[in-house]
């Protein structure tokens, strides 16, 4: 097993210290990612699925505290990056060549006044010492493999002259253009018409396949992961409360809040245009959260003196399913 | 197009240009079609769905009808208690008798109200403006308000910052339905928001349709949610209105090339139901420089030599389905099944 997990979160807690408490934005994560796999994190805004993955890079702005062990299996050996410090040269060499990330707003990515040619290029000159005209060479020869028509001439391009499904290729070219065991991808279809969405999506399994990589897939679009993930983890108030294959999640999802996510959103070609089933109230802000579920205030089985008692553990309900709700127990 | 003489609202023809202008005396090159001969009938008390990519026109549409801008061309034919207007035609005063009919529910409810307003001065003002009611009876009238949305009338003095996006949304729709309008144009009203609060909202525009028999032009692009919520759904591609029809047939038995490209790119959550490989390649053209012929014709999986050189009219394919495509007959298009 240890042999196929390229990267390992253990027990990750990311607390902001803000004047009126502490924000609990991740609060006892653990997830593994495995070789060539595609984890799908799936959640609502404020969950905490885009601060594990900038934890991951060491990117949390300030005053972000990072506690607790991610160790990535790249190497020779394995590191530990949560030890590492954010602006050393040892994170600085793992960031791009060996884990890279790919955001949701192509547009805000990119700056406006260097050319795509010149940012990817720098890209790889930054990690290679590579000359000049090869690592351009590199760069057309990364736009052609996302699929951007005629890229000898886009290259030099400026971010305002592409559209953003273009754009978004420019970035995942930029993130793959250093051959990384990792790619993080944070809602990169999520700006993007369905159509376009439907191309980057495509393109990101081909080249998965293709390169060998694991991906980390985040996304509120429950249809996305259905389409992209070979393993999803769901969250809830920073914490991750159902994981599992795809399969068992969308089959036999268990917690009561991937329950509810599931039955709330209108599915295409179901005929009746009755009401949804909603989930009441809306997600709370972890500022000094109390110890008890999360969820607990929006749950249909809300057990009192049970749900609101303790933080409940996570359980194994079957090989590879784990759930966090009291009522597996 | 449909039984015309019940309809709440009918838009025929409209047309909006945006002029491009070049050189030193903004002399008038071209002009972007942003909306180009749309025409459509909303009977009341129902809802039409419009979809179509960024870009398509469909916001420009809206806003044409309310005349938060200028249409080119065209008329909108409102008819409310035995009266017909065109509100193309009505000046700025007649317009302003006229406007409490037609309200608006914007995508961003976090751009779309005053942050230095409360929730009484957001909700009161249109009921103030058409002195409709002051001082006490304005204050129940909006705490009636808030609690047919679902609010908690103790924030009546609240500023909009201590709200969540999906009780903004609550918000805005209550300043929406105050001045008891008959139409309402929901333009993206929940694509900000989060999945399981967009159930809550989507199920509130549904109950308050049916006790004050709301008309809505809810535009959106998720088509799930349309599909959840539209009578009839109506496709705009590059500014052009290309398919309309009942929502079933039109998910289940589309009549256009772009509608069946549409539907199949859309992610299901559903494991027995993987992305299909009909997507289309390209992207949507910019309106100020269309393609030739039938706008869609460069990234259609179907076009033929016709469709270069000659642009397909809206056609009447029975039951109240209209498809603009030379071969909405022959063709044997996917739905969305099930």
């Amino acid at each position: 097993m240890m042999n196929d997990v390229l990267l390992e979160i253990k027990n990750l807690r990311t607390y902001f210290k803000l004047h009126e408490g502490i924000l609990k934005a991740i609060d006892g994560v653990s997830l593994a990612i495995g070789r060539n796999r595609v984890l799908g994190i799936v959640g609502e805004s404020g969950c905490g699925k885009s601060v594990t993955a900038r934890s991951i890079l060491k990117l949390v702005p300030a005053p972000g505290k990072i506690e607790g062990e991610i160790w990535f299996h790249g190497g020779e050996k394995p590191v530990n990056l949560a030890a590492l410090p954010p602006t050393g040269n040892a994170i600085r060499d793992i960031r791009g060549r060996e884990i890279a990330m790919i955001f949701q707003e192509p547009m805000a990515a990119f700056s406006p006044v260097h050319t795509i040619g010149d940012q990817i290029s720098e890209a790889i000159q930054t990690h290679q010492s590579l000359p000049k005209p090869e690592a351009r060479g590199r760069t057309i020869e990364m736009l052609k493999q996302v699929g951007i028509p005629i890229p000898e001439r886009r290259v030099d391009n400026y971010p305002h002259q592409m559209s953003g499904g273009m754009l978004q290729r420019a970035m995942i070219a930029m993130a793959l253009s250093l051959r990384p065991k990792l790619l993080i991808a944070d809602e990169p279809t999520t700006a993007l018409d369905v159509t376009i969405q439907a191309q980057i999506l495509r393109l990101m399994k081909r080249l998965q396949a293709e390169l060998g990589m694991s991906i980390i897939f985040i996304t509120h679009d429950l249809g996305v992961i259905a389409n992209m993930a070979d393993d999803v983890a769901v969250m809830y108030l920073g914490r991750v409360v159902e994981y599992g294959t795809v399969r068992q999640i969308f089959e036999n999802p268990q917690h009561p809040y991937t329950q509810a996510l599931m039955q709330s959103i209108p599915k295409l070609g179901s005929k009746g245009r009755g009401r949804l089933a909603s989930i009441e109230g809306t997600v709370p802000v972890p500022l000094d959260p109390p110890r008890r579920c999360g969820f607990a205030d929006r749950c249909v089985h809300f057990i009192p003196g049970r749900c609101d008692a303790d933080v409940p553990p996570l359980i194994d309900t079957e090989a590879g399913h784990q759930v966090r709700c009291i009522l597996y127990e | 197009m449909q039984n015309g003489s019940k309809a709440l609202i009918e838009v025929r023809g409209l047309k909006k240009y945006f002029p491009i202008q070049e050189g030193l005396l903004r002399r008038v090159v071209g002009h972007v079609r942003a909306v180009d001969d749309v025409s459509f009938d909303i009977p009341a008390g129902k809802t039409l769905g419009l979809v179509g990519e960024s870009g398509c026109g469909k916001t420009t549409l809206g806003r044409c009808i309310v005349r938060a801008m200028e249409p080119t061309a065209g008329e909108v034919i409102l008819r409310v208690n035995d009266q017909e207007f065109d509100l193309t035609k009505l000046s700025a005063k007649e317009l302003r008798a006229v406007r409490p009919h037609i309200q608006m529910v914007f995508q961003d409810p976090y751009l779309s109200l005053s942050p230095r307003k409360t929730v009484l001065n957001i909700v009161g003002e249109p009921l103030y403006i058409n002195k409709v009611a002051e001082g006490r009876a304005l204050e129940q009238r909006v705490r009636d308000l808030m609690d047919l949305v679902g609010l908690d009338v103790k924030y009546l003095n609240r500023y909009p910052h201590a709200f969540s996006g999906g009780q903004r949304q609550r918000i805005g729709i209550a300043r929406a339905i105050s001045l008891n309008p008959e139409l309402i144009i929901c333009d993206e009203p929940v694509s900000a928001l989060d999945v399981s609060v967009q159930a809550q909202i989507l199920n509130l525009l549904q109950d308050l349709q049916r006790e004050f028999n709301l008309t809505y032009l809810f535009i959106a692009h998720d088509l799930s949610v349309v599909e959840h919520i539209s009578d009839r759904v109506a496709v705009m591609y590059v500014g052009k209105l290309i398919e309309i029809g009942d929502t079933e047939e039109l998910f289940q038995k589309p009549r256009h090339p772009y509608t069946e490209a549409l539907l199949s790119a859309i992610p299901r959550p559903d494991l027995s139901r993987p992305m299909k490989e009909v997507t289309l390649e390209g992207e949507v053209p910019s309106p100020a420089n269309p393609p030739s012929g039938c706008y869609f014709h460069p990234r259609c999986p179907y076009a033929k030599d016709i469709c270069k050189h000659e642009a397909p009219p809206l056609v009447d394919m029975g039951n109240n389905h209209f498809s603009a495509c030379h071969f909405a007959k022959e063709l044997d298009l996917q739905g969305v099944g099930e």
